[in-house]
């Protein structure tokens, strides 16, 4: 953790991000708006941040501003980030993230109280931040989950010496709401897949009296997390959820409905292989094992690195990482109308069939048989009787 | 079990089962049906009756003469819905793209459009064909539950996969894994009821006609 903090602050432009944190620290109930004027942030500029969140959440135009002002009075929600069975993507994904900045989201919307690897303090004095800001902000702070719980033995993972769901529990009891980021959190990830050594579950599984919200991915889209936030911070809600917990606004569509290779995919005009003439020409992935047909995300419209691009832009199918089990859903390169062995038991099957249709028709034939050997011919004596 | 467990399920398991049913069933019918075997016919053929096999199994893809006005519903859906089906199962490029991966073997296939509106088509003929067997009594009189069952077995692949790409009522994920579990359970049934004319019927027809020419009655 504390080698992780100091890599952090080893990059140049953080360095100074941080420095201003420590040297602008406010009280924890200081509203958005203040944060922003302490840190001399241009009105314009946020309402601009504010246009394009309200834009990726399918809300009015008129709504930008709104959102702002609502956004601008309202307190910094405290947030304290768990991080169970995970392998820091999710948190690298969020270090990337571009509308707005980590910087602007830790220090203008969020309070971000305790995290593993963003966070300086480190051991003692790092869960002694988490109790502070519980007790402070009791049933109105925001947990941030990513990765998954182990059942199997409460030794498999631990924080402090304390079991995830312990951890977990305890944190979440006062908590006003619960984000599952990534996979693992929201539906058991990589940890869970199959044979699921650790009997690991999802964030969701455990935590049944507060509103999770699911924002799946490996990692997931950061700007999500922050329209989220945002949205809870203007309506005091949290965002439509479809039936898997995933914001409706973000997770509506599937890759593939959005996909600027659909095209192809209408024409019949699929790449065979990685590097064949097909692939050159951009033409669809589907039949290199494509998951964007059955995978709800934002990756297409919204992309990554700043909207430079998404997977299969780079010429890379969707894997499909934002489902439930898309680790055991078959291989990435098999096509999704491709079954995974359809003739393992062709041979067998065959054979059966024939000694079947044999066994009928020997069956038949003795019937036959027997009927031809049972008839009696009559005669003229018999008719005259 | 999930929508994407639901599709696997569907796409291997299910499609294994599926398939050794198929071929376990269709191989039995076809050594049952031709196993049977016909007496031994002693008299001297009247005419050609190879001949009269062939030319009855083109003949009877014909409507009789008059035939065309009397039962038009009858004759002109189950061309549009056979001819259909033939173009949606066997030109649309996913399914191409599955049975390559079965067989190895690739051929081109039409525009998602154009098989778009096939399906539209086929689906409107196979509903004309049911409302005639509903509307008219003797059709009505003469059809059971195999029937029924089987023209439903047909026609929900297509409607499924339709909804699927359209994205219609359904997740497009579940859509396409009932979609396919249509096409297992079609599969599993094909061999076992009247479905199996898709591999007897040219057999029966060269039978009928040289049957018929054996006796005389060249067709």
């Amino acid at each position: 953790m504390v080698r992780c903090a100091k890599s952090f602050l080893r990059r140049p432009k953080m360095e100074i991000k941080m420095k201003s944190f420590f040297e602008n620290q406010m009280p924890p109930t200081a509203t958005v708006g203040a944060a922003l004027e302490q840190r001399g942030i241009d009105r314009r500029e946020f309402l601009k941040l504010f246009g394009s969140i309200a834009s990726m959440m399918a809300l009015p135009a008129g709504a930008a501003e709104q959102l702002a002002e609502a956004v601008m009075k309202a307190r910094r929600p405290s947030v304290i980030w768990l991080s169970f069975q995970e392998c820091t993507g999710c948190t690298e994904s969020l270090t990337r993230s571009h509308s707005p900045s980590l910087e602007s989201l830790i220090f203008d919307l969020i309070s971000l109280d305790y995290h593993h690897t963003l966070q300086a303090a480190s051991g003692e004095a790092a869960e002694a931040a988490r109790e502070a800001a519980m007790k402070d902000n009791a049933g109105k702070y925001i947990v941030v989950v990513d990765g998954s719980v182990p059942m199997g033995n409460p030794g498999y993972s631990t924080i402090a010496g304390v079991a995830n769901v312990d951890v977990l529990r305890e944190t979440v009891k006062d908590a006003a709401a619960v984000i599952a980021m990534g996979t693992c959190a929201a539906y058991g990830g990589l940890p869970a897949a199959q044979p699921n050594p650790t009997g690991a579950v999802a964030i969701s599984e455990l935590v049944k009296d507060k509103p999770v919200v699911n924002i799946p991915g490996c990692p997931p889209i950061p700007t999500v997390m922050t329209g989220v936030i945002a949205h809870f911070l203007a309506f005091g809600s949290l965002p439509e959820l479809d039936a898997l917990g995933r914001p409706k606004a973000f997770y509506g569509e599937t890759i593939h409905d959005r996909c600027y290779r659909r095209p192809f995919y209408d024409q019949g005009k699929f790449a065979e292989t990685f590097d064949d003439e097909g692939a050159r020409r951009g033409w669809c992935l589907f039949k290199l094992g494509c998951k964007g047909p059955v995978t709800y995300n934002a990756c297409a419209t919204m992309k990554w690195n700043g909207g430079v691009s998404f997977p299969i832009q780079s010429g890379h199918g969707c894997i499909g990482c934002s489902e439930p089990g898309f680790w055991d859903g078959g291989g990435f390169y098999e096509a999704l109308s491709m079954p995974a062995r359809p003739l393992q038991a062709g041979l067998a099957a065959a054979a059966a069939g024939v000694a079947a249709g044999v066994a009928v028709t020997f069956f038949n034939r003795r019937k036959k048989a027997a009927a031809k050997s049972e008839h009696e011919t009559t005669t003229l004596d018999d008719l005259e009787k | 079990m999930g929508q994407l467990q639901f599709l696997t399920w569907v796409r291997g398991t299910g499609l294994n089962l599926a398939l050794v049913m198929f071929v376990l069933g269709v191989l039995w019918r076809l050594f049952e049906i031709y196993g049977l075997g016909r007496k031994k016919d002693l008299s001297a053929p009247r005419s050609t009756p190879g001949a009269s096999g062939w030319a009855t199994v083109f003949r009877r893809s014909l409507p009789p003469p008059g035939m065309l006005t009397t039962s038009p519903v009858s004759y002109i859906g189950g061309y549009v819905f056979h001819v259909g089906l033939a173009v949606v199962v066997f030109l649309f490029a996913p399914h191409i793209a599955l049975l390559t991966s079965l067989i190895g073997v690739v051929w081109p296939g039409l525009p998602s459009q154009v098989v778009d509106f096939v399906t539209v088509v086929t689906m409107a003929a196979m509903a004309a064909v049911l409302i005639d067997r509903f509307a008219r009594p003797v059709k009505r009189f003469l059809s059971t539950f195999g029937d029924w069952f089987t023209w439903t077995l047909t026609f929900l692949p297509l409607l499924t996969g339709w909804l699927a790409a359209h994205h219609l009522l359904l997740p497009y994920t579940l859509m396409l894994a009932v979609h396919i579990l249509s096409v297992e359970l079609l599969l599993v049934f094909l061999p076992f009821t009247k479905l199996f004319h898709a591999f007897t019927v040219f057999g029966s027809r060269w039978f009928n006609g040289a049957m018929n020419g054996h006796k005389g009655v060249p067709v």
